[in-house]
């Protein structure tokens, strides 16, 4: 279970505004936290408390493939992002490096910044501690699920081999 | 119920005789790519997770390609740590700065890739491949970091939008003007999680450089992959240069399609997306007149020999308007000598234009051509996302090489073979 007050987003954020290229030179996780969301949002790297929550709307993540960018929110201190949609890869990307992203169009909607907000991941269900309204995001297919629960796909790929290893 | 072509090359991938939308799979992979903003952090998950071997040292492909020649010290590391992994597991693919092109020019032209492959690059124009008929998506780093490992990758069957061409593109119209005119038509989710496959009579008027452009932007859209059929004109693109046997899919007659689109060729006109999204289109007349300080012709999307021999044929004799930076970028080192065989670099420099070697530099802001606040550029690139090509005042304004070339010589937004 988690909670935090919101930071909320509006449709089509891209990649390059979660994290700019220019700083794509310099990967580390917490050099990327530093330049998080700055170009539509300059006071966020700045002041977003650990285990804060991002709220955005349709499409979100869209534009380039860089990993960079989920890792720089979840190194922000972002415990989770909801989304009315996300884009394919930036998708794929957040359940391959274990950062827990639900997909829910209503709490998109609903809920606004500031508002404090908690989320089950395993349920999917998401409540608006401030307004009292909850909501049921989709919940993962059991595959994608198990990857989350490794941490990640690599661990997750690991543990596969180990136990086909195993069988041989 | 039959198969779209993508979904029969992801059954064929998987070993199963079918797929449906929706179905998690399992896929063999025939090609994994990399770039230098990509690989770096891929390789570090490879060694993080305790990997000590890739799948097959000859599906790998790592292309230096993004801040080439290195723009600064850490992008200089990021290509350390590319190379010295390349080196280590004996990537035969490692493209350096020498040999290196943009990275979806390059594969293709190298015939690394090819008609009913199953590709995955962390890159999100991966997708470009599909103009050779084979499954091309991006992915990222970990992905990339997983299909060097395993040679395998999940992927969920994506159902389809189908894109039925009929007719003919009129002069001064190419394949950018209909990519941008479909994601002005179906929006930047329109395809969201989906293929965009290409289909109709209108595909054989297509060359091969106009399929790659229209394929490369199937993201814009938000789309898993774009894939054209295999025709004459491709087995002929293949010729000389794919080694393997190319294997040929097509969509079964009753394929089921989620949504379908219809595009008149014929009525298309040279088109522009104003920032800052791909799908806000309108016609290069429509906004003709536009200050730009700023025009770039290259990238993946469109740095192919057709399409600066296109922007060569409209800057002839004519020169870059004062005020205006015209960059031209030919996206690969074989692009770049028929450039200089076919007597195009000489057209460029007379015209005022600076000619650059192979680099992804201005598309991303990285390197080669970055925008000061309140600049406005004309590009043949994919993206004009807020701050894409520098400062977050700065706007991007996509168009084809022709209306990027009319542009530069008119000093503002233009449209080509009108004089305006």
């Amino acid at each position: 279970m988690m909670k935090g007050k919101v930071w909320k987003f509006g449709d089509n954020v891209d990649t390059d505004v979660i994290i700019p290229a220019r700083y794509l030179n310099a990967p580390e996780p917490s050099e990327l936290a530093k330049h998080c969301m700055e170009d539509i949002d300059s006071s966020f790297a700045g002041t977003v408390q650990q285990g804060d929550i991002m709220v955005g709307g349709w499409n979100f993540g869209c534009g380039s493939s860089r990993e960079h960018a989920p890792v720089a929110i979840s190194a922000s201190g972002i415990s989770c992002v909801i989304a009315a949609s996300f884009a394919r890869i930036f998708y794929r990307n957040s359940i391959n490096i274990g950062f827990p992203i639900l997909e829910c169009p209503e709490a998109s909607a609903a809920i606004q910044a500031g508002d404090v907000v908690s989320v089950d991941t395993k349920t999917g269900v998401v409540k608006d501690e401030t307004t009292g309204e909850t909501f049921q995001a989709k919940p993962f297919p059991p595959f994608i699920e198990k990857i989350i629960e490794k941490g990640g796909l690599l661990p997750y790929l690991l543990d596969n081999q180990q136990a086909d290893n195993k069988h041989k | 119920m039959g198969m779209t072509m993508t979904q029969k090359i992801l059954a064929a991938h998987a070993g199963l005789p079918e797929v449906h939308a929706g179905d998690l799979i399992e896929a063999k992979l025939d090609i994994v790519l990399g770039n230098d903003v990509t690989t770096p952090v891929a390789v570090n998950a490879f060694e993080k997770a305790g990997f000590t071997e890739v799948f097959d040292n000859e599906k790998i492909v790592i292309a230096l390609d993004h801040y080439t020649p290195c723009k600064d010290i850490k992008s200089a590391e990021l290509c350390k740590t590319a190379r010295d992994f390349a080196r280590k597991h004996n990537i035969t693919h490692l493209y350096d700065v020498g040999t290196v092109g943009i990275e979806h020019a390059l594969l293709p032209e190298q015939g690394i890739v090819g008609p009913g492959d199953c590709i995955i690059g962390a890159d999100s124009h991966t997708c470009t491949y599909g103009a050779l008929g084979a499954f091309s998506t991006g992915v990222g780093s970990t992905d990339m970091a997983a299909g060097m490992a395993s040679g395998l990758n999940w992927f969920k069957v994506p159902s389809a939008v189908k894109v039925e061409l009929t007719g003919k593109l009129q002069p001064y119209v190419s394949g950018k003007d209909v990519i941008l005119h479909l994601i002005g038509e179906i929006g930047v989710d329109g395809a969201l999680y989906q293929s965009l496959e290409f289909t109709g009579e209108g595909v054989s008027e297509l060359s091969m450089d106009d399929r790659f452009t229209i394929a490369n932007m199937a993201i814009e859209a938000g789309g898993k992959n774009g894939i054209f059929p295999v025709d004459e004109k491709t087995m002929e693109y293949i010729k000389d240069r794919f080694t393997r046997e190319p294997v040929v899919f097509e969509a079964d007659e009753d394929a089921e399609y989620a949504k379908v689109v219809k595009i008149d060729l014929s009525e298309l006109k040279p088109t522009v997306s104003l920032p800052h999204l791909p799908s806000n289109t309108k016609t290069a007349e429509e906004v003709a007149g536009l200050h730009i300080d700023q025009v770039v012709i290259g990238s993946c999307t469109n740095g192919r020999i057709s399409d600066l021999r296109s922007a060569a044929s409209i800057l002839k004799g004519n020169k870059v308007a004062d005020g205006v930076r015209c960059i031209v970028i030919p996206a690969t080192q074989e692009i770049y000598m028929q450039c200089l065989e076919e007597g195009l670099l000489k057209i460029f420099i007379e015209s005022g234009c600076v000619v650059s070697a192979p680099t992804c530099g201005p598309c991303l802001g990285g390197h080669m051509g970055v925008m000061a606040a309140g600049e406005r550029a004309v590009t043949t690139t994919n993206r004009n996302f807020v701050g894409r090509m520098g400062h977050t005042e700065s706007e991007v304004i996509l168009a084809s090489p022709a209306v990027a070339a009319a542009s530069a010589v008119a000093g503002c937004v233009a449209v080509p073979g009108t004089g305006r």
